[in-house]
């Protein structure tokens, strides 16, 4: 794998954008799974009592219960929303900065 | 009560491990024909796939990684499989049916890991690796040294899972099919050896997806029966549950599983991150063709897996009116003594008490290849640390012919399971719950930080690399060898020198520590080389330009 590629690919603006936009969103989607998660961890160690409440008078669904299913829903959809994003929008522009050092060579 | 919890604690921590711990010492059983029955023919199924695969199997493409043609779907499926394993059907549904919210809490810990693992580490993997995690690792550090500790560490996790899934797989066999346990490990030893000798990843990863689907088909029958005697609704469900349940309304509250903040960080660190660390998981994102199909195997594994979870989390709370309540499944006919076979037999009471002895066959044909699947991933992986890693790349330093290097892999194959039958015998009668806990903490220490830096920091050398690797080997295993699972309860000692029990909190940052430390005062000439070699791995990781293609097929 020829260096010179990968140090056209590097000049090319386009690479920045891809690895700037890219890793914000992975990023973002991350710390909003990890503050979620260890936020429900912490709530589980220090103050269990809240989440064995049901939701609404006389529900047998319980804060914890509906939370939790929320959470694996959500964690999910984060997974779908950003394979569909990465899969299309990044990895054209991902197919464009690829074509462009080819042209180069030529 | 607090041993069994923390016994199905760390068994359910193992995304496909074994704690034998709660049911060891168990009775033989009356032999079951229904479930010998199923899973005979689950063998002929596989085994015609292995002669199929064995034929697809040429190059060590083709060996390690399927020549890199699985589809997401079906790697997802894979994934799946190697992570719901045997210890995750019968270990969190005994939960939910003791604990019962406990045990749904523990479920989210064993998910969350997987969204961090698609947005951080999915498409890098894919496009810096080719058959196992230390092709990352080595990429611009020196290649004997970083792949002999990454092949230690691998070996290591790989091992102490292997000895977990064994004394697992002979206690249940014991239990389930009324074989002997000596029969029931050479059953599965000789079994995963022919897969992963004739098959490779081709074979293993169909053993696999099969696998998943038999039990995700099994886990939905049993809880749709099991819901339809509560007309399907939760209200009921949670109304019945509650009042028969000795916890009564505190069931649904969080009890004693987390209590300490240290013990359910640390916990959930080592789940999260021991998970990306795992060489047999590690190695599933080289099977796709791309970076683009590894991050739907991510999509699809963990909707499978969640949604399994939600299944087994209403398996659990039916169980405790429909196996809690009838006096046929405890011993001496008293509700309330002792389950016949042991705690982790709900899911299979349960079974037979919606849909009899067919139903509780096949689920427990599912349970035995489970244990199969995960075994054969393990040998697989750990086979290619000994072949790709020590063999061809350390050792003939790149010169090795494909075919040599395959024939290496399959007497290495052979010898690990010989190893694994061996080792399994050994341990009968030995408490291996800690070994689950020692191979999450090492996976979460020696190999997740290394490979993390590998790809994320520039700065990273080969001095770095290897303390930051063996220093997390070292800490992780020093840790759980003087916490109270071994220190007191293996070695006899009066109390734990380490307080905690899960490692990962104390140990990751050892590594990281270690890895900053070493590289940032290495000076070498050889290091400004590797910190140079960055910017191209840089690009590669980000563009896949260069990564190794699929094979033609």
């Amino acid at each position: 794998m020829s260096s010179a590629m990968y140090e056209r690919m590097r000049a090319n603006p386009k690479f920045q954008e891809l690895v700037a936009r890219r890793g914000r969103f992975a990023w973002t989607l991350a710390i909003i799974v990890l503050t979620m998660f260890y936020g429900f961890v912490m709530v589980v160690a220090f103050n269990p009592t809240a989440l064995g409440q049901p939701v609404s008078e006389g529900s047998r669904v319980t804060v914890g219960v509906a939370l939790e299913l929320g959470m694996f829903i959500f964690f999910w959809v984060l997974t779908a929303v950003y394979v569909k994003r990465a899969n299309t929008e990044f990895d054209a522009l991902n197919q464009e900065i690829v074509r462009e050092a080819w042209k180069e060579e030529k | 009560m607090n041993k069994l919890i923390s016994s199905l604690a760390l068994m359910a921590f193992s995304a496909g491990a074994f704690a034998a711990d709660a049911v060891a010492q168990t009775e033989k059983q009356a032999t079951n024909w229904h479930a010998i029955i199923m899973f005979c023919i689950f063998v002929a199924l596989t085994m015609g796939i292995t002669y199929w695969a064995a034929s697809r199997t040429k190059s060590t493409a083709d060996f390690y990684t399927a020549g890199g043609g699985i589809t997401g779907f079906q790697n997802g499926l894979a994934i799946a499989g190697d992570y719901m394993s045997a210890a995750t059907l019968l270990g969190l549904t005994a939960m939910t049916y003791t604990q019962g919210y406990d045990g749904y809490i523990y479920m989210m810990a064993f998910f969350a890991g997987w969204p961090i693992i698609l947005f951080l580490m999915a498409e890098r993997l894919r496009n810096l690796g080719r058959f196992t995690f230390s092709d990352i690792t080595a990429y611009r550090l020196d290649q004997g040294k970083v792949r002999t500790m990454a092949a230690v560490s691998s070996l290591t996790v790989v091992c102490f899972y292997l000895i977990a899934q064994m004394v697992g797989a002979g206690q249940l066999i014991k239990l389930l099919f009324g074989l002997e346990y000596n029969v029931a490990i050479f059953a599965v030893g000789i079994l995963m050896m022919v897969y992963v000798t004739f098959g490779g990843m081709v074979a293993t990863t169909w053993v696999q997806i099969i696998k998943a689907c038999m039990l995700l088909a099994g886990g939905t029958l049993v809880m749709l029966l099991a819901m339809s005697q509560f007309g399907f609704s939760y209200t009921t469900l949670i109304e019945k549950a509650t009042s028969v349940h000795k916890l009564g309304d505190k069931l649904m509250y969080p009890g004693s599983l987390l209590k300490d903040p240290v013990t359910a960080i640390s916990l959930g660190l080592g789940l999260m991150f021991g998970t990306a660390g795992l060489p047999h998981i590690l190695m599933r994102f080289f099977t796709v063709t791309d970076a683009k199909e590894a991050r739907k195997s991510v999509l699809y594994a963990s909707g499978f897996v969640a949604y399994f979870f939600n299944v087994i989390f209403l398996m659990g709370l039916s169980a405790i009116i429909i196996v809690g309540q009838n006096p046929d499944f405890f011993e001496g006919g008293e509700i309330g003594k002792k389950l016949i076979g042991g705690g982790n037999m709900v899911a299979m009471h349960l079974a037979k008490a919606v849909g009899g002895n067919m139903l509780l066959g096949f689920l427990a044909a599912v349970a035995f290849a489970t244990i199969l699947a995960v075994v054969s991933g393990l040998a697989l992986a750990g086979a290619s640390a000994i072949s790709h890693d020590l063999y061809a790349r350390v050792i003939m330093k790149g010169r090795a012919s494909e075919a040599t290097e395959i024939r290496v892999s399959k007497i290495a194959t052979i010898c690990l399971g010989a190893v694994a039958i061996v080792l399994g015998i050994l341990f009968e009668k030995q408490n291996i719950a800690f070994m689950v806990g020692l191979a999450f903490g090492v996976a979460a220490a020696a190999n997740f930080p290394v490979l993390i830096l590998s790809m994320y920091w520039k700065g990273l050398t080969t001095r770095g690399a290897l303390m930051g690797g063996y220093g997390g080997l070292i800490s992780a295993v020093l840790f759980v060898l003087f916490s109270k699972s071994v220190w007191v309860d293996v070695l006899g000692n009066a109390a734990p020198l380490f307080p905690y029990t899960q490692p990962a909190l104390f140990a990751m940052p050892i590594a990281f520590f270690m890895a900053w430390l070493f590289s940032k005062t290495d000076s070498s000439v050889a290091a400004q080389a590797e910190i140079a070699a960055f910017e191209d791995q840089y690009v590669r990781a980000q563009t896949g330009y260069g990564a190794a293609a699929a094979s033609n097929h």
